[in-house]
């Protein structure tokens, strides 16, 4: 790691002021992608601005009925919250999934969201790779990329979003809220990741400085009826090959409401839209779940190793939404 | 026994002021007792522990959060020294596998590790440690399936892990129920 | 008091580790130290053409940077020899930074030293190198076709090729045939552990290195003659080693760069590697192909085996892991060719890997005979019956103790294994396919080729240290060797104290190949037994002793008190021969010898594999939900430490079958997954419950104390019993590892 200059901000203005005013700063939560990243000297900020003595750490409730998780929420807490668990179990399902218990512990919800790829050639200086040094080419496209994108991919980029939780706040329309120097604002989730593109170093809407200090969960009750499945080679301690986060209400047999997002194979949390459509009012039945993946997947593409992705996605998404179903038919 | 107990975190006393790049005196509480030395921002809690304190319980298998061996807990939590920062642990409390046992007592953990024979070479054994009886603590003992989970963020090279499991089904059943008492 | 050898002493390091007060290479403390970083290469093949080290300097705290033109040139590499030999072992007959040519990705470029880890860490990113790039090669596929057959392999140790027999006629002649390629994936160790040297110079001819090994003594010579200094210079300690798995059993570049750092600063230098750097710094498991086939007659008796590799090794040394040793053996068949191809790559020298040779030759061994099996409609237990061999089929020599057919019945016993349907995808549980399999394991026992030593001593008190320059790496050793030696001194284990983990101590061989235990522990043995004959030769001899005149065979020990064996009340206690006789101690060196090679015996390990696994039907996943493991390792010193390696052992099988791989970019030349993160092995929740027996054979050619190890044999056949039991469960056969989950989609 470089050297770098260290600050604790306890209120939002200071850090909003303090990491604004210095383009070769950033801001320090929980550290778990931070602190790597700089290890390995993928990121170089010269200056980090800890912000975990910020007032954001809460759950709370809204007043529509939805839920915000405070920015600075722990992955283990938001977890365990009560209402979470109860009106949101995908989302404490998504949470709980990820990285391991000591690191849930350090882990913020908005730092989830503001995690990197973890592409290894991203992670290597000496590798090409887009993201990390535009103009440089994209190792992974050619290269070992068994864990890459197959959905929202570029000729620039492939790297699959790494977060769990993202997924299921994609599924249901989450709204992040921010604040900057420009004063705050609230980012639809969906719009808040951003596809690679040409330009895939770019991918969020933030300016520099600008702070998450809130995640609003919507009022939603197919939400609570909800779960996410995440597949992958160990058991625990890794990221996703694929995974589906789905809410579902199902009335005499026909789906009346449906929420689908896909994770580990997309370069975004990947809402499932054309999924989706084929879904709403029809039967819940495999053949429906079997048009719907396709539908989704028309538009995949495999890179080299990872063409498995694709299939595998298919009957995730199929063993997802048949599990949902058969809950939902006996509840 | 001591160990786990809540400890009250006090706001930071130095907001907004800037430290470093150079060396900074920081002042940890480690195991109860106040250490201070002179260290740069960018050290880690991991390495101002073992190299700065030699308090060299703590083990460092990856240095990327990877391995688990680096266990330690900060405001009576199981984290990762190896990502965490030094500097940001002052007027957190740090514990560490050296203020487990109570003298020449072993923490009831460090004794059903060693009846169980829960390790081999014993590098991730601390962090193991650590981490098993904060999830005592944290009750999520309840049952094996339970256990496997929750203790997967250790990684045991040697694959002690079944009998990692039953040092810490025993202490459990010994306190019993899933361990919430310690 | 009843003996301590077969019991379940607690690990006698154990409340260290458990307190954190063990110190490791990294740990012990030393005053002034420096530490250093190692820069590696980033291309595979070709030349530094220029080096810019000028930043880097003068970054703060930096006390040098050492590249091939200010190192200074090691006086020799000396030759790779397994390092069981007891010799200088290094890992290949490479030394780093000795020129500016690059062969391999991860070569060491450079070393900078620093007053901090950090300043080292970052200063070595200041440096600027250019290179001229050669292409390289990195994979089996790209040099097949320049694939040679090795006079010798393995340090010369190991033959290239063997037959027996006419295989060819044999294979035709066959009624039964089954020829299947086998690949597998490179492997990394992995130990938690980073391999670290400290280096300190107490003198311009006095160095002291604290080294993560396997073998002290083999870690002195081979520093002695790198620096060219002599031995007496070298002391190498080694208090606690984090694991090993066979990258801390040959010596690699690092304590040598330690010890040249260190003397160029004067200051103590200490280097820990990373754990990227675990990956191309201390060799691995090679990326390996095994083409099997067998000829059998219509009743399964094996009549034809053909067994050859092609494996990539390093542009300086033959090696390959042995993988054609135990499965030559496995079975009696009359007609045989093991022949070992290998393609020269830029890649460091391959090395041991746990169970190096075997948890590969055996994989595709054992998965031919569930095919065998299958193809002939036999339960593959009574295949492996049919053909078990009473005899070593290569020498015709009886086995020196087998108990390969009990280890069979008692895992079938503890299985279930009868109940068996044998028909593919015959079991159901909601989404999951069951399956059963089940492999035979062998690990061949190796001797060491010099004497073995041992120190016993003993005080007036009727306590005793015991001394051997064995390092413990989670083997527990030294636990064992408390046993032993409280055993043959008949004194309780409290008061023996064993001490390793020094080349001061008596030279044992670095302890590999399964064999450290039975090799230190044949001469702990001795040298407690000469001791305790040595104090009853001194009471009988004694005018004023109880014993006085007695018969030394009718003498024995019992609770430190030397006794009558048919009147135990007469007799006298060691402490109080020794006090009457104004000894403060008495001492005694056991040397082992070894037994010649070839003791007219053939010598294995054997044990049977068992395992249950759930295929997700859909999505391919598999989880190993049971296994069980009986083997035959002959005397087990400690059960508790024995089974936890056997079940270790048998937890890195399934590591082996279903996660472990490291993927290679050819166009980089370099490990693209060289991370704890994304080299995957197997974490609590993919450790079922393992379920280890061992069957007690008497064995009393291979050592005094008729052990044959517990170290490998628990990883050996593992992985085939996993990946029979896929194909139990789906109906399709596995010819790779690992069996990730798209191989089943
Ligand atoms: C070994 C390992 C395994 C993992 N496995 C998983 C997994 O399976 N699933 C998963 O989802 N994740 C996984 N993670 C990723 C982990 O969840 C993220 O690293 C973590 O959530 C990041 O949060 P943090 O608070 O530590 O962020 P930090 O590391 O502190 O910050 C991350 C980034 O976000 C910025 N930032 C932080 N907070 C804010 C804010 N409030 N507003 C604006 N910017 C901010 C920081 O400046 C930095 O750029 C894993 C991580 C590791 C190391
Ligand atoms: S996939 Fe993206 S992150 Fe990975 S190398 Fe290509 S550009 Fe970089
Ligand atoms: S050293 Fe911290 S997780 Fe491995
Ligand atoms: S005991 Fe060796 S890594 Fe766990």
């Amino acid at each position: 790691m470089r050297p770098i200059s260290y600050s604790r901000v306890a209120d939002v203005g200071t850090a909003i002021g303090t990491v604004s005013a210095d383009p070769e700063s950033a801001f320090l939560a929980g550290g778990t992608t931070q602190v790597d990243l700089m290890r390995i000297y993928v990121e170089q900020p010269r200056r980090l601005v800890d912000i975990n003595d910020l007032p954001l750490t809460r759950v709370e409730e809204l007043p529509d009925g939805g839920l915000r998780l405070g920015g600075l929420a722990r992955m283990s807490d938001v977890a365990e919250e009560p209402a979470v668990v109860r009106r949101y179990p995908m989302v404490a399902e998504a949470l709980l999934m990820g990285a391991s218990p000591q690191l849930r512990n350090m882990a913020t919800v908005a730092g989830n969201l503001m995690q990197r790829v973890r592409c290894s050639y991203f992670r290597d200086v000496a590798a090409g790779c887009n993201k990390r040094a535009p103009g440089t080419g994209c190792s992974a496209l050619d290269g070992i990329n068994r864990g890459h994108a197959v959905l929202g991919t570029s000729e620039c980029c492939i790297a699959t979003h790494p977060s769990d939780v993202a997924v299921a706040l994609v599924a249901l329309d989450a709204v992040v809220q921010t604040e900057g120097p420009a004063g705050r604002r609230s980012i639809p989730i969906d719009d808040f990741f951003l596809l690679p593109g040409q330009t895939p170093e770019r991918e969020h809407p933030l300016t520099h400085g600008e702070l998450v200090t809130g995640i609003d969960l919507p009022p939603l009750p197919v939400a609570a009826t909800s779960r996410y499945v995440k597949i992958r080679d160990r058991e625990s301690y890794e990221f996703a090959l694929a995974a589906v986060a789905v809410a579902m209400s199902v009335a005499g047999g026909r789906i009346t409401e449906i929420r689908l997002a896909l994770g580990g194979v997309a370069t975004k949390p990947w809402r499932a839209r054309a999924a989706e459509r084929v879904l709403d009012g029809a039967p819940a039945d495999t053949d429906s779940f079997t048009r719907a993946a396709e539908a989704e997947l028309a538009s995949a593409v495999p890179h080299g190793m990872n063409a498995f992705k694709i299939e595998l996605t298919r009957r995730t998404m199929v063993r997802a939404l048949a599990e949902m179903a058969q809950r939902e038919g006996t509840a | 026994m001591k160990s786990y107990q809540a400890i009250r975190t006090a706001p930071a006393p130095d907001s907004a002021v800037v430290r470093g790049p150079g060396e900074v005196a920081v002042r940890l509480r480690v195991n109860g007792e106040t250490r201070t030395m002179s260290v740069e921002p960018r050290v880690s809690l991991l390495d101002a522990l073992r190299d700065r304190l030699e308090l060299t319980g703590t083990k460092k298998g990856c240095n990327q959060g990877a391995c688990g061996a680096c266990t330690v807990w900060v405001d009576r939590r199981r984290v990762l020294a190896c990502l965490t920062l030094a500097i940001s642990c002052e007027n957190r409390e740090v514990a560490t596998i050296e203020g487990l046992a109570e003298g020449d007592t072993l923490h009831p953990m460090q004794q059903a590790f060693l009846d169980a024979d829960a390790f081999q070479c014993g590098y991730c054994t601390p962090g193991q440690l650590m981490s098993a009886v904060a999830l005592l603590a944290e009750g999520h003992a309840g049952d094996d399936a339970e256990i496997r989970e929750w203790m997967s963020g250790n990684i045991c090279r040697c694959a002690a892990y079944p009998h990692i499991r039953a040092a810490i089904r025993r202490v459990r059943d010994e306190q019993g129920g899933s361990g919430a008492a310690d | 008091m009843s003996p301590a050898i077969g019991g379940t002493l607690n690990r006698v390091d154990g409340r260290f580790k458990v307190r954190g007060e063990s110190r490791y290479s990294a740990e012990v403390p030393v005053t002034n130290l420096a530490h250093a970083v190692i820069v590696n290469a980033k291309i595979a093949s070709g030349r530094i053409t220029a080096i810019d080290t000028s930043e880097a300097e003068r970054a703060e705290g930096v006390l040098a940077v050492l590249t091939h033109r200010n190192l200074g040139r090691v006086a020799t590499v000396p030759r790779l020899l397994p390092s069981l030999a007891g010799l200088a072992a290094p890992g290949q007959t490479f030394f780093p930074m000795q020129d500016d040519t690059i062969h391999y990705g991860g070569q060491p470029v450079a070393v900078v030293v620093a007053d901090t880890i950090e300043r080292a860490d970052h200063a070595g990113t200041l440096i600027r190198i250019e290179y001229e790039t050669t292409p390289a090669t990195t994979l089996l596929d790209q040099a097949r076709d320049r694939a040679y057959v090795p006079e010798r392999i393995f340090g010369g140790l190991l033959p290239g090729h063997a037959s027996r027999g006419d295989v060819t006629k044999a294979l035709a002649e066959a009624e039964v045939c089954v020829d299947a390629t086998y690949r597998f994936a490179p492997n990394h160790h992995n130990p938690i552990e980073p391999s670290a040297s400290t280096a300190v110079w107490e003198d311009v001819d006095r160095l002291t290195v604290y080294d993560s090994t396997q073998g002290p003594n083999a870690v002195q010579f081979t520093l002695a003659e790198l620096l060219g200094l002599p031995p007496i210079s070298i002391r190498v300690v080694s208090h606690a080693v984090g694991g090993s798995f066979g990258s801390k059993a040959m010596v690699w570049h690092h304590p040598a760069v330690a010890a040249l750092a260190a003397r160029h600063v004067g200051r103590p230098v200490r280097l820990v590697l990373s754990r990227e750097q675990m990956f191309t710094s201390c060799g691995h498991r090679e990326e390996q192909e095994q083409q099997i086939t067998l000829g059998a007659r219509a009743d399964g008796r094996i009549t034809a085996l053909r067994h050859h590799k092609l494996s990539l090794t390093s542009p300086f040394d033959d090696w390959a892991e042995p993988s054609l040793q135990s499965p030559s053996v496995a079975y009696t068949s009359p007609n045989y060719e093991g022949v070992y191809h290998l393609v020269r790559g830029n890649t460091i020298t391959p090395t041991f890997t746990r169970a190096p040779g075997e948890a590969t030759g055996m994989f595709a061994l054992e998965c031919a005979m569930d095919e065998l099996a299958e193809r002939i409609g036999i339960d593959p237990l009574e295949l492996r019956l049919r053909n078990y061999s009473a005899t070593d089929p290569e020498s015709g020599k009886p086995w020196s103790s087998s108990g390969l057919t009990e280890c069979y019945q008692r895992a079938a016993e503890l299985f279930g294994w009868h109940d068996r349907d044998p028909r593919p995808r015959s079991r159901q549980d909601g989404q999951w396919l069951i399956g059963t399999g089940m492999a035979s394991a062998l690990y061949p026992v190796t001797q060491p080729v010099n004497p073995q030593r041992a120190r016993a001593r003993l005080y007036n008190d009727g306590t005793a240290v015991v001394e051997a320059g064995v390092s413990e790496f989670g083997t527990g050793v030294f636990t064992a060797m408390t046993q032993v030696a409280a055993d043959a001194l008949g004194i309780p284990v409290e008061r023996v104290r064993f001490v390793g983990g020094s080349s001061d101590l008596p030279n044992v061989t670095a302890a590999v190949g399964s064999a450290g235990t039975s090799a230190v522990g044949s001469a702990v043995h001795l040298a407690a037994s000469q001791l305790r004959d040595e104090l009853i030769r001194r009471a009988v001899a004694d005018d004023h002793s109880p014993l006085r005149d007695a018969d030394p065979a009718n003498v024995e020990v019992r609770d430190g008190k030397m006794v009558l064996r048919d009147r135990p009340d007469v007799g006298e206690t060691y402490a109080d021969l020794m006090h009457r006789t104004f000894a403060p101690d008495v001492e005694v060196l056991g040397t082992w010898n070894p037994p010649p090679q070839d003791a007219g015996y053939g010598v294995h390990t054997f044990g049977a594999q068992m395992a249950e696994v759930a295929v997700d039907a859909d999505l391919g996943v598999v989880r190993v939900r049971r296994m069980v493991g009986v083997f035959a390792p002959g005397r087990v010193l400690n059960r508790k430490t024995a089974h936890s390696q056997l079940m270790g052992g048998m937890l890195w099988g399934l590591g082996q079958a279903l996660l472990e791989a490291t993927r290679m970019d050819p166009r980089l030349g370099r490990w693209a997954n060289a991370s704890l993160g994304d080299y995957l092995v197997p974490v609590n929740a993919d450790a079922p419950d393992v379920v280890v027996d061992t069957v007690e054979v008497h064995d009393e050619v291979v050592n005094p104390l008729g052990m044959k190890g517990v170290g490998e044999i628990g990883v050996v056949g593992a992985a085939a019993a996993i990946a029979n039991a896929v194909y139990h469960a789906t109906g399709r056969r596995q010819y790779e590892l690992p069996i990730t989950l798209e191989k089943l989609l």
